[in-house]
């Protein structure tokens, strides 16, 4: 009777194996499908059993978790939702996540190497897991500012506003925003309705106007001309350019015109000075011609066009398109054609060149702190290269101080000297008869620069204004902007 | 038959006090405590409960009432394999871990949606297992001599048949939980009588199969080399099997009904030693599955689920897909115990267990639960190897193997390895009577052991006729 146990005892053994090697299967083959899966709450559940790391700006929290009474232990709230919406982004059961709660998941949700330390010692005190507290370098007053700015009159459009010497980014708007509490509520139906009412509003909500979407530059471009024109060596700010009201673009039949079709001054030839100052559009692209689409591309990637920045959140590049002959060049020159920037990088630019030509990388982090607030990583300005000499940089500034004096328009403030310049730039499929996008980028004061801003308003703030102008839309809320961060209050 | 088997072996010549072994079963009892307190210690810490030294008392408690049986195997089988008792204990012990962690998830829950907490199990599988630790002293007591048993084969028999058929015939408001009729209801306590229907059971046809086995050796027709049962043997076959349908017509349990099913088939072919029985059982077990398919919706539905769990998840797919999500889950070191969320699968304290350890514990812990089970079983058939009896050696076996084929039903069940069945993880599953019966079985087992294992001289010599020495269990014949 022996010999049938021993077998019995072998197809024990087998039957066990078997067990075992199913097991292997759905916990190694499968696991990480099974771990995944959407239907799989688990790590949702763990997700939102932590208390997630806040956001804050300068003493104010923007974002915060607190004890709920339901199935998810905490729930994300926002303070001032629409203001800072864009940037923290929301924080979603159902729809994920976006912005600083997306980029800077790691931390907030207290996963980070950077919070090893501070993991380990929950563990031991058996103090509850929490994640890491996230500090942002907006300034909560220019952030404000800017933002009721725009939303007053009911602009869609942004503004980014950078502390030139060191990028930090201290107003980052978009309008329309829209609010992310309902999108955190803990109630699906709430977050459904939200997300619907968001996904579909027009003008869009839901995205980052300066940092995810890229408007063709206008005249502000000429700053880059300039740039280029003034590092060649080839020009100074008294070269004589064409003040003819309109030229044909070379090779073509296609003509281009100064605004309105108004001659550069009464000369036959204007300054490269007075050019800039009345933004004369055949002027620079003569010069854009002179100077070869080589030097324009280099330029402009100096200044970080075309570079993909992450400020944790990625930027879109910015670009100046494939330039394929100089009648492209020619309108490439005046910021049309297939040029287009993030109101980021716009403000990159002319904080480049408060700063002296030295770029500064942006950035919005300025800490990450552990969860009793104790800081644990502090951000260290990064250069990114130089884009202009020294001298460059202050010969652009007098001609853009020029610039400002002459602009007429709201909001100037006594006893600060900007340097600025408006843009003013045709879109869309039937150019002539839509409102141009309407730009104002600038630096104050112009002698020790504090902030350097970027303002963008879509189609000039109104579908029916042909006739806006950076000059009379843009500007006041630059300037509005500026008197901010300078402390003016607003 | 082999026939050394059938021989008593020639006494040692000088009987010098064989190893017990008791030793080494208190040493690894306290090892199991040792793990067991551990693991409540990590329950509490990751479940954020207060760590004082009551758990420390816990443990002690634990181990106190292992001691108690340590000492009860000391006195009734000095004998008896040191390492059986070990391993129930360090099962037992972390399935009343598994269920305290359980608790603690139901009341948390609860107390997040504003209602009263839920009464925890906890304490009703304490009294449980006090309960199955007094039956083990019990059994242990009362059978001294495990051949005695096979004089009550009949009696155990019937009353196997009438538990296990009671609770089909009773109205469905005394037998009925869970759509499975297999449940005696009295008052608060519920009793499932099939555990210890599997007792007797296993006792009857261990008993019966020894007094018979002759009868089913005989030679039938030679058919593909193999020689076949001649027709008129088939009737305990077709006994096991018509029970087994039975239980599945009667109380819709096709775990309970493929466990009987199996022990009984293995059983007979261990008595008889021959191959063709396990095809004859194979062809039947083949063709009850293909007519419980066609007749029975819900066999049907088991077996849609099994193929595609996740085909209707949020119905009848959810149990098994909530389990497979958390074993994936636990992958292969596991969330930790009382870091995962086990408590999201259906029935997670008693039909998936498995998957509640799986999902904390990791493919490691399971794997090293399954080396418990599966040590705890090899010895069980170890035991039948060094028995001397033929009856002990089919009761060991068919203990043992009953308790593998229950793991591997109820395991394989919980991981899409074969569709899911209604059964308990011996010892670690939340359930009174699967504890308790299962206490009783490895009683047995121990006390089979102790036979074995035993120095022989301890049987008075009776002067015997030469001839009665052939016929050694013919003497424990049931009369």
């Amino acid at each position: 009777m022996n010999t049938p146990v021993r077998r019995v005892a072998i197809a024990v053994m087998v039957m066990i194996l078997l067990l075992m090697t199913n097991l292997t299967y759905v916990q190694v083959v499968k696991a990480s499908d099974y771990r995944n899966d959407p239907r799989n709450q688990r790590v949702l559940l763990a997700e939102y059993s932590r208390k997630r790391g806040q956001i804050s700006a300068d003493n104010q929290i923007l974002a915060s978790s607190v004890e709920t009474d339901d199935r998810l232990r905490y729930q994300r709230q926002y303070s001032d939702g629409k203001v800072y919406g864009p940037i923290t982004g929301y924080y979603s059961v159902i729809y994920g996540s976006s912005g600083i709660e997306r980029a800077a998941d790691s931390v907030l949700n207290g996963s980070d190497d950077r919070l090893f330390g501070r993991r380990l010692s929950d563990l031991i005190t058996g103090r509850d897991p929490s994640g890491g507290n996230v500090v942002l370098t907006l300034d909560p007053d220019v952030q404000q500012t800017a933002y009721d700015q725009l939303e007053r009159k009911g602009y869609a459009g942004s503004v980014v506003a950078i502390r030139p010497q060191t990028g930090e980014i201290l107003a980052m708007v978009s309008t329309p925003s829209f609010d992310p509490n309902p999108l955190a509520s803990h109630n699906s139906e709430q977050q459904n309705s939200a997300w619907k009412a968001d996904e579909s509003a027009d003008p869009p909500v839901l995205i980052n106007r300066a940092i995810s979407e890229t408007y063709p530059p206008g005249s502000t471009f000429k700053l880059i001309d300039t740039a280029a024109a003034l590092s060649s060596g080839r020009y100074t700010p008294d070269s004589q350019l064409t003040a003819a009201p309109r030229i044909t673009l070379q090779g073509t039949n296609t003509t281009l015109e100064n605004f309105n079709g108004n001659a550069c001054g009464t000369a036959a030839t204007a300054s490269l000075k007075d050019a800039l100052q009345r933004s004369c559009n055949t002027a620079f692209a003569q010069l854009g011609a002179d100077l070869g689409e080589q030097a324009i591309r280099d330029q402009a990637n100096k200044f970080g066009i075309g570079q993909s920045l992450t400020i944790p959140m990625p930027v879109a590049p910015s670009t100046i398109g494939d330039i394929q002959d100089t009648a492209a060049l020619e309108q490439s020159s005046i910021g049309q054609r297939d040029v287009a920037l993030t109101p980021l990088q716009n403000a990159m630019i002319v904080a480049t060149i408060a700063n002296g030509g030295q770029v500064m990388a942006p950035y919005l982090v300025k800490e990450i702190q552990s969860q009793e607030l104790d800081p644990v990583e502090t951000t260290e300005p990064d250069r990114l290269g130089r884009a202009i000499d020294p001298a460059v940089a202050q010969t652009l500034t007098q001609l853009m101080v020029n610039n400002e004096n002459s602009y007429s328009g709201a909001g100037k403030i006594t006893g600060v000297q900007i340097a600025a310049k408006t843009g003013t730039a045709e879109h869309g499929n039937d150019p002539k008869n839509t409102p141009p996008h309407v730009w104002y980028v600038g630096f104050a004061p112009a002698d020790n620069p504090q902030v350097a801003v970027a303002v963008l308003v879509e189609s000039g703030g109104d579908p029916n204004d042909l006739a806006a102008t950076g000059g009379a839309v843009a500007a006041p809320i630059g300037r509005a902007v500026i008197r901010a961060a300078l402390g003016g209050g607003q | 038959m082999a026939a050394p088997d059938l021989r008593s072996e020639p006494a040692p010549a000088a009987p010098a006090p064989l190893p017990t072994g008791r030793g080494i079963e208190l040493v690894l009892l306290a090892f199991a405590a040792v793990l067991v307190t551990g693991a409540l210690v990590l329950v509490e810490a990751n479940q954020e409960q207060e760590l004082t030294r009551v758990l420390l008392f816990v443990g002690l408690a634990y181990l106190g009432l292992f001691t108690a049986a340590h000492f009860a195997v000391r006195r009734f089988a000095p004998y008896a394999d040191p390492l059986i008792l070990p391993c129930v204990a360090l099962l037992n012990g972390l399935g009343l871990v598994m269920i305290h962690r359980l608790d603690l998830a139901e009341i948390d829950q609860a107390l997040a949606l504003g209602r009263d907490a839920p009464t925890e199990l906890i304490g009703r599988q304490v009294a449980w297992t006090a309960i199955g630790l007094l039956l083990f002293v019990a059994v242990l007591w009362a059978v001294r001599d495990h051949r005695t048993l096979a004089r009550y084969a009949y009696t155990a028999g019937f009353t196997g048949i009438a538990l296990l058929a009671l609770p089909g015939l009773l109205p469905s408001s005394l037998s009925e939980v869970n759509g499975a009729k297999i449940w005696i209801r009295l008052g608060p306590v519920s009793i499932q009588p099939g555990e210890f229907a599997k007792i007797l059971l296993i006792i009857f046809f261990a008993a019966f199969l020894v007094q018979k086995r002759d009868l089913f050796s005989t030679a039938g027709r030679r058919f593909i080399g193999m020689e076949l049962p001649r027709a008129r043997d088939l009737a305990p076959l077709l006994l096991a099997w018509g029970m087994s349908v039975g239980v599945l017509v009667l109380e819709s349990d096709l775990g309970t009904s493929l466990l009987f099913f199996g022990i009984l088939l293995v059983l007979l072919y261990v008595a008889t030693e021959r191959v063709s029985w396990m095809l004859i059982g194979i062809t039947f077990f083949l063709g009850g599955c293909v007519l419980a398919y066609h007749l029975f919706a819900h066999v049907r539905v088991r077996v849609q689920i099994w193929l595609d769990p996740f085909a209707d998840f949020s119905g009848s797919g959810f149990q098994i897909g909530q389990a497979l999500f958390g074993l994936g889950t636990g992958g292969v070191g596991g969330t930790g115990l009382g870091a995962g969320r086990p408590d999201l699968v259906p029935f997670a304290e008693s039909d998936f267990m498995l998957s509640s350890l799986g999902e904390e514990l990791g493919l490691i812990g399971l794997a090293a639960i399954l080396v418990i089970y599966l040590v705890l079983i090899t010895r069980g058939l170890r035991s039948a190897l060094a028995v001397r009896d033929s009856f002990g050696k089919l009761l060991a076996t068919g203990l043992a193997f009953g308790i593998a084929l229950q793991i591997f039903i109820v395991a394989g069940g919980a991981s899409k390895l074969i569709p899911l069945t209604g059964l308990t993880l011996p010892f670690l599953s939340y359930g009174g009577s699967s504890l308790v019966a299962n206490y009783a079985l490895v009683a047995l087992l121990l006390r089979i052991s102790h036979a074995a294992r035993a120095p022989l001289p301890r049987r008075p010599a009776v002067p015997l006729p030469p001839i009665a020495e052939a016929g050694t269990e013919l003497v424990e014949r049931p009369r």
